[in-house]
């Protein structure tokens, strides 16, 4: 079986696991009794509002939400025709935010590829730091360089992320002008892409990146250490230095390489993590991700917004785990694509 | 003329501890071979890793010189940097696991011509060119495809040698090898060392030998150095040594080495009734998982066995690694179903009714597993480091819910006695307890519900040698005085030669040739019985290993000599020769 073979299968199993994962976070979310426009509605009734009602009424029809359960998925994933032919998840219809009184296409729109920006920079960000950090403290494992990249990890994980956020936003702007909130200057929302509005994300990203990234480069900073120490000790490693090789130079020809194969593996666990860590932060630096809508919509039980923003973060995780698993594979000769088929 | 090596009064300690390396001096000449001889803890291996200062961090250093070559550098004062031209490039060094000592992830060719970039300022092509001369050195039939090849690919006497070419590419002027064959079978031992030999005349390389077997050291060395506990106690040329040992614990050493006796007491043959166990045409194919549009792989582990055994004797099943031992004995303990045609019949008394192990049902297999118990190799994996040595013990009893709470611990007491232990002792971990200690209390655990059979697993190869004796006598006394019967497996035969009553040798999941030990040992008939034996280092200088007899035996089955050879599955069928032989031979 070829390496492309094995991708494509491993893009099939993915697509059905979301599938299944599609279920799962359905079945869930409308486990708690009611939903957010019987709740309204009750609530508009006791207060005696019928237009509001009739409002209500009309949004339970359009989106099957009195259908049975099963129903309601299949029309809400597009399998089933609901009251306006086949209009779901898979033709494109995102469905309709109760709670923002919009649809969820508006609601996460210019918000979705900007999650995706500051995650996959805070985990550029966490690995472009933690592995040089994680490796010199491996080699110098129980000396100050150890001790003190050790420090400065669990600072990062033990400063508060929104004290870390404020802080940096004070002194980011009064030294280096650096500007506060948001992910783009205000001038350019809306705006088509342009070479200024790239330079003026770029500018706001920073600091979130630092913010997010800090807190995930302790962990990974020491799990890279424990990995490398665990293969310092391998035989393999004595041979090199028999053979004369330069610390440096055997460090990253040998141990790292080893040692990457859980690094690698990591990227899949890191992105649904920071899409729900991040929640607060995205609030105090007033930075446009979905994490906070999530938190709105699970509260209100506003189901598709929920849902959708779920499924998003699922199909981060699978396509994360999946880049990983193909990294290793590329990475390690040992890994036969072949026998992982039955 | 000045020594290649000179060691003086070389101390090294970790810690504030005392030294773990006390005083040692020894000098190696050109060409020569100095054999470091100990059993685990005396300082040997530390003693050739300061040579090339690869020592454990919080090793230190705490006093000596270490002088090599014409200028007479002190090893242990050269800056970091001018180390690094000394290892692999004039000091070379090969390890004890080829199965971990090369990185998993590189090609082999890559790993061995890293030796030439980094000392010598070669092409690439040049580096690759010699690589492939180094290969076809060492006994690569296809040095091209080795080059490609990853570790994990090879077999472990392929990896030594790929470690043994590495070692060699750069010529270095002195080779320290750290038991290069402990890990490997002892036909490709016997291989190795004589490759390692025929490299040290070409080049008239100095070689430092780290080992504890002696036999190794009659076979390779001309001058010895024997160490206990990090002291020297005796040094000098290797025949007086081994032949007449000045000092009491080189003469222990000697005792302790396994060797095939020469002088069994002849035995008839096995009685063939009352058999308890008896295996009756016994396959086992395994298929390997297909790759994309290959077939898949099928591989016969074990071919047409046909053992019978008495009640109360010992048949023993020897062979190396991939020979089929262990599948045969998993079989016979119904662990692994044979092939279709199998019949494998087990009779728990004398005149009871045979149980036909290939097909039980469940009732069947619980009683069966009662009567039948495995002794593992490893004592310490096969303990669960979690559970006191009281859980472990009982732990069977509770599974076939025999006994109260107090009369479970009392026959854990009563069957670590019956070991040798202290009952005192049932409280600990295994942790608290050496490896033959461990052993002892698996072989407790296999008996506590009363088997009548046991099936032993290389139950010593994981022990020191003067440790293995031991087991060795409890296994022997437990056997005569409860009546039980062993089906023992080993790549061994000098473990074999006493315990055994009869031994069938293995190779490629055929039995070979089956015989009482004296027979086999006195008279053997078959190429690869004649090589395993032949292979066997004997601790008598005067008894080299035979090259040439190992490499007519040890080879693939059509490489043995008429009447004995055959190709791919067709081979002659086991036929007696004199009453209780059998061999395998084209009439």
């Amino acid at each position: 079986m070829t390496f492309f073979k094995y991708a494509a299968y491993r893009l099939v199993t993915m697509l059905l696991t979301l599938l299944v994962v599609s279920v799962l976070i359905f079945v869930i979310i409308n486990l708690p009794p009611g939903d957010y426009l019987s709740n309204q509605i009750a609530e508009l009734r006791a207060t005696g509002q019928a237009e509001g009602v009739a409002k209500a009424e009309f949004l339970r029809k359009e989106y099957a939400l009195d259908q049975p359960i099963w129903r309601q998925y299949l029309v809400w994933m597009g399998f089933a025709p609901g009251p306006n032919g086949y209009s779901g998840l898979l033709q494109g219809n995102l469905g309709w935010s109760f709670y923002n009184d919009e649809p969820v296409a508006d609601v996460v729109g210019g918000k979705l590829w900007l999650t995706v920006l500051v995650n996959v920079a805070a985990v550029i960000f966490i690995y472009a730091v933690s592995l040089p950090l994680g490796v010199i403290a491996a080699a110098r494992s129980k000396t100050w360089a150890d001790y003190l990249t050790t420090f400065i990890g669990y600072l990062g994980l033990a400063t508060p992320n929104f004290l870390l956020a404020l802080i940096l936003y004070y002194y980011g702007r009064k030294y280096i002008g650096l500007p506060i909130g948001g992910l783009m200057d205000p001038s350019f929302e809306g705006e088509p892409m342009s070479l200024a509005k790239i330079w003026s994300v770029l500018v706001h990203l920073i600091v979130p990146t630092f913010v997010i990234g800090t807190a995930g480069t302790a962990a990974m900073m020491q799990r890279l250490r424990a990995n490398m120490l665990d293969e310092l000790e391998k035989p393999y490693v004595e041979t090199a230095i028999a053979k004369g090789m330069s610390p440096s130079r055997m460090l990253t020809k040998y141990p790292l390489r080893m040692a990457f194969n859980p690094f690698v593996a990591d990227i899949g666990n890191l992105l649904p993590s920071m899409v729900s860590g991040s929640v607060i932060i995205s609030v105090v630096m007033s930075l446009p991700t979905i994490g906070p809508d999530l938190l709105d919509a699970l509260r209100t039980q506003d189901q598709f917004l929920a849902g959708f923003v779920l499924l998003f973060v699922a199909f981060l995780t699978l396509v994360g785990t999946m880049i990983s698993d193909l990294l290793l594979v590329m990475l390690d000769p040992r890994i036969k694509f072949a026998g992982r088929r039955s | 003329m000045s020594p290649l090596l000179s060691v003086h009064n070389l101390r090294i300690g970790f810690g504030k501890a005392p030294d773990v390396v006390q005083d040692v001096s020894f000098s190696v000449q050109r060409g020569e071979t100095l054999a470091l001889v100990g059993e685990s803890g005396s300082g040997k291996t530390i003693t050739c890793r300061s040579v090339l200062r690869i020592l454990p961090r919080a090793a230190q250093i705490r006093g000596g010189q270490i002088l090599f070559g014409p200028e007479q550098t002190d090893l242990l004062t050269l800056p970091e940097r001018q180390m690094r031209d000394v290892r692999g490039n004039q000091v070379s060094m090969i390890f004890q696991e080829p199965m971990r000592s090369l990185s998993p992830l590189h090609r082999i060719g890559n790993q061995v011509g890293e030796v030439l970039k980094l000392h010598e300022n070669v092409s690439a092509d040049e580096a690759c060119k010699r690589v492939l001369a180094a290969f076809e050195q060492v006994g690569f039939a296809d040095p091209e495809r080795a080059f490609r090849a990853y570790p994990f690919e090879m077999s472990g006497g392929m990896r030594q040698r790929a470690m043994i070419a590495m070692a060699m590419v750069a010529r270095p002027q002195l080779l320290i090898a750290d038991e290069p064959t402990t890990a490997l079978d002892v036909t490709t031992q016997a291989q190795v060392l004589g490759l390692i030999k025929d490299l040290q005349r070409e080049t008239g390389m100095g070689l430092i030998l780290v080992t504890h077997d002696l036999g190794v050291v009659a076979n390779m060395a001309e001058s010895v150095v024997v160490m206990r506990k990090g002291r020297v106690m005796e040094a000098g040329p290797a025949g007086p040594i081994l032949t007449d040992p000045a000092h009491g614990y080189t003469r222990k050493l000697l005792a302790a080495a396994p060797t095939i006796p020469k002088d069994i007491e002849p035995a008839p043959p096995l009685p063939q009734e009352d058999l308890i166990l008896e295996m009756k045409d016994v396959s086992k194919t395994f298929t390997m998982k297909s790759r994309g549009w290959q077939a898949p792989q099928l591989v016969k582990a074990c071919q047409q066995v046909n053992l019978k055994l008495p009640r109360g004797k010992t048949v023993a099943i020897v062979g190396e690694s991939g020979s089929g031992k262990t599948t045969a004995a998993r079989i016979a303990m119904a662990a692994e179903t044979a092939d279709a045609g199998a019949e494998i019949w087990f009779r728990p008394q004398k005149g009871a009714a045979p149980v036909a192990v290939h097909d039980m049902n469940s009732a069947q297999r619980v009683a069966f597993q009662r009567q039948v118990q495995m002794v593992f190799q490893d004592p310490y994996s096969s303990l669960s480091p979690r559970m006191r040595i009281r859980q472990a013990l009982t732990e069977p009893l509770e599974i076939h819910g025999i006994g109260t709470w107090a009369e479970r611990r009392d026959k854990a007491e009563e069957m670590l006695r019956l070991v040798g232990l202290n009952p005192g002792m049932l409280n600990r971990y295994p942790h608290a307890f050496s490896g033959g200690q461990r052993q002892r209390l698996s072989i407790a655990r296999a008996l506590t519900l009363d088997p009548v059979l046991l099936v032993c697993d290389e139950p010593t190869s994981a022990l020191d040698v003067s440790v293995q004796e031991q087991v060795l006598e409890l296994l022997e006394e437990i056997r005569d005085e409860a009546g039980l019967s062993y089906l023992f497996i080993s790549h061994d035969l000098a473990v074999v030669a006493r315990l055994a009553d009869e031994v069938a040798v293995m190779r490629q999941g055929y039995i070979v040739e089956q015989a009482p030990p004296a027979t086999l040992f006195n008279n053997p008939r078959h190429p690869y019985t004649r090589a395993l034996i032949a292979a066997q280092p004997k601790p008598d200088i005067r008894r080299p290993i035979d090259l040439l007899e190992v490499s007519r035996g040890a080879g693939a089955p059509r490489d043995w000599p008429e009447p004995f050879g055959f190709d791919g599955d067709d081979p002659p069928a086991l036929r007696e020769i004199e009453p209780g032989h059998k061999v395998r031979h084209h009439a």
